[in-house]
């Protein structure tokens, strides 16, 4: 075995202290911002916050940045597969328009007909 | 199987299994994620489409026990990365304490989780038959933990969304069927990851784990930090729609 040492990356107790603390500050940022009125901003302010949080979970916690690189492949992979499901599903309800040429979204037609029922 | 110490007799040194293990289990978190990611990408749309029974539906959810929620598991997750770096350093009684910590943060987060079901039971908030988001401001006396202050501001809230959305009742049945799926789905994978923790526990206290032999540990870690990053998207997602007014 002498020459197939062990090579694995050891992470100190320091850097996972950090890293919590940096995550529980997020977290309070986070809720901070979230009472802040930035119009259609806020949601994307609150998932820029948690997406630095993944990546610093993903990167130190488990060890990605530490992994091979097909590891590392296969985790890129998976965050581009997760991206075009998201992009495609809905930049295709940004543009709809159904045979009536009525544009998505359909809270205005549902919400007339129910007047008119009513 | 044939093994020499903790090398399993198909590979050719310990890095190479590690390797393998954490690339299988990586492969498995991606179908996670398509799976998680399918969920919220329904939640969006619907949140965009019915956007005002939303934030109402939010609104109504408990910030406090959410927030502390949030802080428990993201504390254990440290201690489950403080299990894994125990193991790989073989400091064996570490091993057991971290991973009893893991456990009990899991337990509190459950404990929590119950809180907040109970109260949503007890609201008329859970989606069916009874579901109606007007039940507290209409039964004030039936719904005594919201207090004077909040209950006016809800009920203030509640007319401007009605006026905006008539069938509010019906889209805050949709938030709240999306709320009760999502944390019931990453609470299940909670259970699961509890029991996988309590079989840890089980063998660290045998002494199994060392720097040489750790992958159960180091696996399981990733799984119960994958549930961790379910959380940290949730939390904003169903806690914090529209908290600024």
């Amino acid at each position: 075995m002498s020459e197939h040492e062990h090579t694995e990356h050891i992470v100190s107790p320091g850097t996972y202290l950090a890293i919590i603390l940096t995550l529980l500050a997020l977290t309070g940022i986070t809720v901070f911002a979230a009472f802040v009125d930035l119009g259609r901003f806020n949601i994307v302010v609150a998932l820029l916050i948690a997406t630095v949080k993944a990546t610093l979970v993903v990167l130190i916690f488990m060890h990605a940045k530490y992994a091979p690189e097909r590891t590392k492949l296969v985790i890129i992979a998976g965050v581009f597969w997760l991206a075009l499901l998201l992009f495609m599903t809905l930049s295709d309800y940004a543009s709809r328009v159904d045979y009536r040429g009525v544009r998505y979204p359909m809270t205005q037609i549902i919400s007339q007909a129910t007047l008119r029922r009513g | 199987m044939h093994r020499t110490g903790a090398l399993y007799g198909q590979f050719k040194t310990l890095e190479q299994q590690k390797d393998t293990a954490t690339l299988g289990m990586w492969i498995f978190l991606v179908t996670e994620v398509m799976f998680f990611g399918g969920i919220m990408l329904a939640y969006t749309i619907n949140r965009h489409t019915y956007f005002h029974a939303f934030a109402m539906g939010s609104n109504t959810l408990s910030l406090g026990l959410g927030g502390f929620n949030t802080v428990v598991l993201l504390a254990s997750s440290f201690t489950m990365a403080m299990a894994v770096w125990a193991s790989q350093t073989s400091r064996k009684q570490l091993i057991t304490l971290f991973l009893g910590l893991t456990i009990l943060l899991g337990f509190v987060f459950f404990g929590v989780k119950y809180v907040e079901y109970a109260q949503k039971f007890h609201h008329h908030l859970v989606p069916g038959k009874n579901f109606d988001i007007f039940y507290c401001v209409n039964n004030p006396s039936k719904c005594e933990d919201i207090d004077a202050a909040d209950m006016a501001k809800e009920r203030e809230e509640l007319e401007v969304a009605a006026k905006a959305d008539p069938d509010l009742n019906a889209h805050a049945q949709l938030y709240y069927s999306a709320y009760f799926g999502m944390t019931g789905l990453h609470a299940l994978h909670m259970v699961i990851g509890a029991g996988l923790l309590f079989w840890l526990l089980k063998e660290s206290v045998a002494g199994k784990f060392n720097a040489e032999w750790n992958n159960p540990v180091d696996i399981v870690g990733l799984y119960w930090h994958f549930v961790d990053i379910v959380w940290i998207y949730l939390f904003p997602l169903l806690y914090l729609i529209d908290r600024h007014k």
